[in-house]
């Protein structure tokens, strides 16, 4: 009884989660006119077509400005959440296996790091930007999303648990720097926590709108998300907008299903490692 | 241009509040006079920078930055002004690195000019000459009735005339109506034949408020020191009580303005009438492409029998904002960009803008008549109604806000508590709380 209500809310659960997703694959296949006149969620009658279709004009738009979008979003998230997990790295593993005065008083400023909501920081960061006049520019969006409190955090805590002591001084022992004995072998250990921070920057800076909204004008800087934004505030003007905004909105989650899917492997395993010592 | 007010997000509201206690030194217009004059053209070749969303806008420029090679416009694109926009003017103007030039709508020029957010251009070369170029009513939304004083050049207009299905209505053998009396029977037989008579858009304050200049009433005034807000004005409550009716008796339809379901229902032909203004036309056109040729234009309805208003909804003018290092260049190419006829032919092929310059009436692209509505020469339609919109319409210095208050007691109303009245009275205390708490004087 209880395993098929569980089973239930799980399924219904699933339902409400995919439902859009289904829906705005169904509706790119379909031409402007047939988005208002046809059954919401199934397709039309030569789907494929009109879906390759609307594939070639989003991305001959504008001179090619969606695949440029793609590109932006594709650098500010994979070299960010690279350099960003890099460092969160670093951090949480000094703060785990180094003791040094302050080190509690830190973590903890940084894990009030956590708190603080993306969005409330975005207009000092453009005022501060602009008094060095980095507004604009592919590093205003690209600087402050090096930084991940929440990375630091699991970090932290996963080196703690999962970087034994005396690994540590056995390397030390066979003459390793402290900086080799990170590279070459905290991190292997820590790799799945590292999986885990990078997919976490890489979404949380993919879907990242707020702040290129505000520090970009240029639009040949704009990541997907904005750019997308951008065109679906203009479809009352260019209705023709209105398929490319939902095709383009499909084409923009195929690279997070990607990251995803090439990383579970790692991920998945580092969910349970931990949890049955 | 129109807008979608109901983009405001809650971020937006929060990233306002902070700018706003950076630069509440505003509504200070008492320096207006001394600024003007002040516009010397600079030494040597320059380069503007121009924010706006219009689509093609950046096509116009080019035909300028061919002929003009000492003063080169760099066209940056972005959303919407109130998806985004106008609050990064408002951050950028703090910050001391606003573009030259910036697309605003008339019912946010207030907004810019309380927060000292535009430069004075009335000393500029050619600008107080320009007045009798441009409609008289763009003219007063761009100076707020101040001496000296041009605060932008005025773009695009919407006057408003009412699109309706000729076909439907002459098959049904029901009159076109001709006043507000004859289109509230009309919509009683409409409803009678399984249709609506239109949609009452509950998002789009501004057109409710263009029904509102229609009737002759004003919902802001400004007398130089101080606003008054009047919401509640007898014409105001005229228009309010004449809808509610409408919605009371299910005689219209409350879909969401400009979604799917809303231009469904228009290419299935559940609507019979749009009240809209000119940009409408390709609204229309795109949203309903299965009616083609069975639509036409009339003159608005009218409140009196044989009257000659119209109303207005949307339009925007090209702003110099505070802190640019050349006015004076940026004046001369907003001139250029809103009055040569081969600027404006191209800005409305590209954007779909109406120009707001009187010019436009002779321009090719609006003289002959229009397939989707069956031939008919539609812009002569719009071209009078543009003269009747009364000149004094003046916008408030909060509008968003007005708007996001004033739809919520729509959106009220139409659910079945509450009145469009209430909405309004509602609209005009907060409006006055939200003016008193930004330090902006109101007259009691």
């Amino acid at each position: 009884m209880s395993r098929s209500a569980a089973m239930l809310i799980m399924g219904v659960f699933t339902l409400y989660f995919l439902t859009p997703i289904w829906w705005l694959l169904t509706t790119s296949t379909k031409t402007g006119g047939e988005i208002t006149s046809t059954a919401p969620l199934w397709f039309t009658a030569n789907s494929l077509g009109t879906f390759f279709d609307n594939l070639g004009r989003l991305f001959t738009y504008g001179d090619g400005l969606f695949g440029r979008w793609l590109l932006n979003s594709a650098l500010y998230a994979g070299v960010g959440a690279l350099i960003g997990t890099i460092i969160a790295a670093m951090c949480g593993y000094a703060l785990a296996k180094y003791e040094f005065r302050g080190r509690e008083a830190i973590f903890n400023v940084v894990l009030s790091g956590v708190l603080v909501p993306a969005t409330a920081l975005a207009l000092p960061l453009f005022l501060i930007f602009s008094r060095v006049e980095l507004t604009n520019t592919m590093l205003a969006v690209f600087l402050p999303s090096l930084v991940s409190p929440f990375g630091v955090y699991l970090a932290r805590i996963y080196a703690a648990a999962s970087v034994p002591n005396e690994l540590l001084e056995a390397a030390r022992l066979d003459g390793s720097g402290e900086i080799r004995t990170f590279f070459s072998l905290s991190t292997r250990l820590m790799a799945p926590a590292l999986v885990t921070i990078f997919l976490f920057q890489f979404v949380a800076i993919w879907n990242n709108f707020f702040l290129p909204l505000i520090m970009l004008r240029d639009q040949a800087l704009f990541p997907v998300t904005l750019g997308l934004y951008a065109w679906n505030s203009q479809i009352s003007q260019i209705p023709e907008l209105r398929s490319l905004v939902i095709v383009g909105a499909l084409v923009s989650i195929v690279p997070l299903i990607i990251a995803f899917l090439a990383l579970q492997r790692f991920w998945s395993s580092g969910l349970g490692a931990g949890s049955v010592k | 241009m129109r807008a979608h007010y109901g983009k405001v997000t809650a971020a937006f509201a929060m990233i306002s509040a902070l700018a706003l206690s950076g630069c509440s030194a505003g509504g200070d217009s008492s320096e207006a006079g001394a600024e003007a004059g002040a516009c010397e053209a600079s030494d040597g070749p320059v380069t503007l920078q121009f924010t706006t969303w219009v689509p093609g806008m950046d096509k116009v420029v080019e035909l300028w930055n061919a002929d003009n090679p000492d003063i080169q416009v760099e066209v940056q694109t972005g959303p919407n002004g109130n998806s985004g926009t106008y609050q990064n003017f408002f951050n950028q103007i703090q910050a001391g690195n606003a573009p030259d030039l910036g697309q605003i709508e008339y019912d946010a020029l207030p907004n810019f000019r309380v927060q000292d957010g535009l430069e004075n251009l009335a000393g500029c070369e050619g600008v107080a000459d320009a007045q009798d170029q441009f409609v008289d009513w763009t003219w007063g939304q761009v100076t707020f009735g101040e001496e000296d004083a041009v605060y932008a050049i005025p773009q695009d207009s919407g006057p408003m005339a009412m699109y309706y299905r000729a076909d439907l209505f002459e098959q049904a053998g029901i009159e076109v109506p001709t006043t507000w009396e004859e289109y509230a029977a009309a919509a009683e037989q409409i409803k009678a034949e399984g249709s609506y008579i239109t949609n009452f858009p509950k998002s789009d304050v501004n057109w409710f408020a263009g029904m509102v200049w229609q009737n002759g009433g004003q919902w802001f005034a400004n007398d130089g020191e101080s606003w008054d807000v009047n919401l509640t004005s007898p014409e105001s409550e005229e228009v309010a009580t004449y809808w509610q009716d409408l919605l009371s008796k299910d005689l219209v339809s409350t879909l969401p303005s400009f979604s799917d379901e809303w231009n469904a229902s228009f290419n299935e032909g559940d609507q019979w009438t749009w009240v809209s203004a000119v940009w409408g036309a390709t609204t229309l056109s795109t949203g309903a492409p299965d009616t083609a040729g069975k639509w036409a234009v009339a003159p608005m309805p009218q409140w009196e029998d044989g009257g000659e208003t119209a109303g207005n909804w949307g339009g925007s003018s090209t702003a110099v904002l505070k802190g640019s290092e050349h006015p004076a260049e940026a004046a001369q190419f907003a001139l250029w960009l809103n009055t040569d006829p081969e600027a404006l032919a191209l800005a409305n092929e590209l954007g779909g803008l109406y120009p707001a310059a009187k010019s436009a009436a002779d321009l090719e692209s609006f003289a002959g008549g229009v397939e989707y509505y069956g031939g008919q020469k539609i812009y002569e339609v719009f071209s009078e109604a543009s003269a009747q919109v009364n000149p004094d319409f003046t916008w408030g210095p909060t509008m968003t806000q007005t708007y996001t208050d004033v739809s919520d007691g729509f959106g009220a109303a139409i659910g079945g508590s509450g009145t469009l009245m209430e909405a309004l009275e509602n609209g005009q205390q907060k409006t006055i709380d939200s003016l008193t708490s930004q330090s902006i004087p109101v007259s009691e």
